[in-house]
């Protein structure tokens, strides 16, 4: 048995070139499923870290899919809004720790406009609990300050002290301008992979500032109030889109919400963000499993690749198994030489590919992370991965198997001398 | 009587889809020692016969016993086993495995064999030295055992083939054509080789040619068409 292993090995050895291109093949589509796999966790773990810290997310009644859509991701537009006197309610709850009032419905070049509070930069929290950081500058202190994500900062170039002006609604075309009520940029965050990248922060009084001679959604024709006067009128926010609530104590999340549910003046719904986030996964994470199944399939091209090369061989080697029969291998000897080598190439095959991939992650992860936002750690084979590569090896296991029938087959008609 | 080494008797084989019998042997016996040259041309059924005393191919009816084992009653694996015990094959060309040295293609027999590993080793050697003892005999010189076998002439391919076929002490010598690949003068040699060998060994030969002129030099000559009996029938139909 084990002298037949060595025979494999070195017979494997002596068609190296086209057994090894076949290894490649077989490594690289291995390191192609593990790291569309890694890839894939680590998009659900960063998506599941949007938001951490934040224990319930507060807005109008609505599913509570699209309150995290519009709360967090800044995607589509809430139904309703919330009254600020229902804020100041929940602010006030003895149970609720802070609050981080949101106000969303302008925009910048597409990127969305977050109206808030300083609060914002001070509870906020991402991925394990880590904080918003500023790249450069600060948090806005006047009016018209605004402090831009990472995202919106490189796209569009943009420096600390630049003037940028917001759009009313959301998109990128068609939209009226906020002309008259230009922004400076006072802070640049550091990028954190969630959707903060992407946003443009101002004060929940810049917002109602550059609303005040709006009415209905459009401007008012022939009334304009310039920036200079704005800060002179009542700038209290009469609604926000949605509330992040930090509790005193974890344990009072299921209370709370209920009184928020329950909340007399106005229909409300508190939703906590990571059973909300996994519903929303439900629904992105189809994309994923596609690819997933594409680059299982890839695999599968290459096992198949595999086999082919080692059935092409058989014929060349039926003088060699002539041989061995005639020195005293039994047809099942055959078998498992012919099996081993098919084992033998995707074991080596898998190793060489998570090499090359630790590698390749290894490499490549910082220009990842700074482009993308996406965290892809180097790391152990998580017991998932292993899982996948079990099935890779089990599948490849009994596509050896084919070579070594078609060898026991032939050398059981063979016999000793073989018709070539 | 026990003691023939090869016994068939009204021996008669049949290709699992072919009509007629191919091979139909009334009685061949040898005995130690003997080298017996078996004349046969193509189509006389020569590669059949090998396979019916390698034990690879199972007879319609009859008997085949080696060394007083009746191989019919065996089962496959007893029959390899009794094949890498106690034959040695030397085959018409391309006999060794081109991934192997030439020590390992020698000592390949030993590997599937313990009976022949410990024979190989009974007189106090090391199976290296033995492969080395036989590849002296059979003039390779030490400078070629490095060499992969791809790179040796068809005739030291040859007497390589015929050490490993020696190697702990068959009983049973087999050689199918194993010099139709070489000129006249290196046929001569290389018979001369390996019959000294096998009387050294006192092994029995069987050597199986189409070319009667090598006949001389051993102790019986049979000629597989007359020895026949389906051929004689088929011609005579």
């Amino acid at each position: 048995m084990k002298y037949l292993l060595s025979l494999a090995v070195r017979s494997a050895w002596n068609r190296k070139l086209t057994l090894g291109l076949t290894l490649m093949s077989v490594a690289l589509s291995v390191a192609l499923l593990i790291g569309v796999e890694r890839v894939r966790q680590d998009a659900q773990d960063s998506f599941a870290q949007s938001v951490s810290g934040t224990d319930l997310v507060v807005g109008a009644r609505t599913s509570p899919v699209q309150l995290m859509l519009y709360a967090v991701f800044h995607i589509g537009d809430a139904t309703n809004n919330i009254h600020w006197q229902t804020c100041k309610d929940i602010a006030a709850n003895p149970l609720v720790a802070w609050t981080i009032p949101v106000s969303m419905g302008d925009s910048h070049h597409g990127f969305p406009v977050v109206g808030t509070t300083t609060d914002y930069f001070a509870h906020f929290h991402y991925g394990e609990a880590e904080p918003l950081t500023f790249r450069g500058g600060k948090p806005f202190a006047g009016l018209f300050d605004a402090v831009i994500g990472a995202e919106v900062a490189d796209h569009l170039g943009y420096r600390i002290g630049d003037k940028i002006t917001l759009s009313h609604g959301t998109g990128d075309i068609g939209l009226t301008e906020h002309a008259d009520k230009p922004f400076t940029v006072t802070g640049i965050l550091a990028r954190s992979g969630t959707p903060v990248d992407r946003a443009v922060h101002v004060s929940l009084e810049a917002i109602e500032a550059i609303h005040l001679d709006w009415q209905g959604g459009a401007k008012i024709p022939g009334f304009s109030i310039p920036a200079e006067y704005a800060s002179k009128f009542d700038l209290t926010p009469k609604e926000v889109t949605a509330i992040l609530v930090g509790l005193k104590n974890r344990a009072s999340v299921f209370k709370m919400q209920r009184a928020v549910n329950e909340y007399p003046a106005e229909p409300l719904l508190a939703v906590l963000p990571g059973v909300a986030l996994d519903q929303l996964w439900q629904v992105v994470g189809v994309a994923e499993r596609a690819l997933l199944a594409v680059s299982g399939m890839v695999v599968v091209v290459g096992l198949c690749g595999l086999i082919a090369v080692i059935l092409a061989s058989l014929n060349e080697r039926r003088r060699e198994l002539a041989i061995l029969r005639s020195v005293g291998a039994r047809p099942m000897d055959i078998f498992l030489l012919l099996s081993a080598e098919g084992l033998f190439i995707t074991l080596s095959g898998t190793l060489i590919g998570m090499a090359l991939l630790t590698a390749l992650t290894a490499t490549f992860a910082p220009i990842i992370q700074s482009h993308y936002g996406l965290m892809i750690a180097p790391r152990f084979i998580s017991p998932d991965e292993f899982g996948l590569l079990g099935i890779v090896v089990g599948v490849s296991l009994l596509a050896s198997l084919a070579p070594g029938y078609g060898a026991y087959k032939l050398s059981l008609a063979d016999g000793l001398t073989p018709r070539i | 009587m026990t003691n023939h080494v090869i016994r068939i008797d009204n021996l008669a084989f049949r290709y699992p889809d072919a009509d007629n019998v191919c091979l139909d042997i009334r009685e061949l016996h040898a005995e130690a020692g003997d080298r017996i040259f078996i004349y046969g041309p193509s189509g006389s059924g020569k590669s059949t016969l090998l396979g019916l005393l390698g034990g690879v191919l199972t007879p319609e009816r009859g008997t085949i016993s080696l060394l007083g084992h009746e191989l019919t009653t065996m089962t496959p694996s007893a029959r390899d086993r009794l094949r890498a015990d106690h034959i040695g094959f030397v085959f018409q060309q391309f006999n060794l495995i081109p991934y192997l040295s030439v020590t390992d293609n020698v000592l390949l027999s030993c590997r599937f064999s313990a009976r022949r590993h410990s024979c190989a080793v009974a007189s106090g050697t090391t199976l290296h030295d033995e492969a080395t003892r036989l590849l002296d005999h059979l003039d390779i010189a030490s400078e070629l055992r490095h060499r992969p076998v791809t790179q040796l002439s068809v005739g030291q391919q040859q007497r390589v083939a015929a050490a490993r076929a020696l190697i702990g002490r068959p009983e049973i010598v087999i050689a199918d054509e194993p010099t139709s690949a070489l000129d006249a003068e290196r046929q001569i040699a290389f018979l001369e080789l390996l019959s000294r060998e096998c009387i050294a060994a006192n092994a029995t030969l069987l050597f199986v040619s189409h070319d009667r002129r090598l006949a001389s030099g051993f102790n019986r000559e049979i000629a597989l068409p007359s020895l026949n009996r389906a051929q004689i029938a088929q011609e005579v139909a």
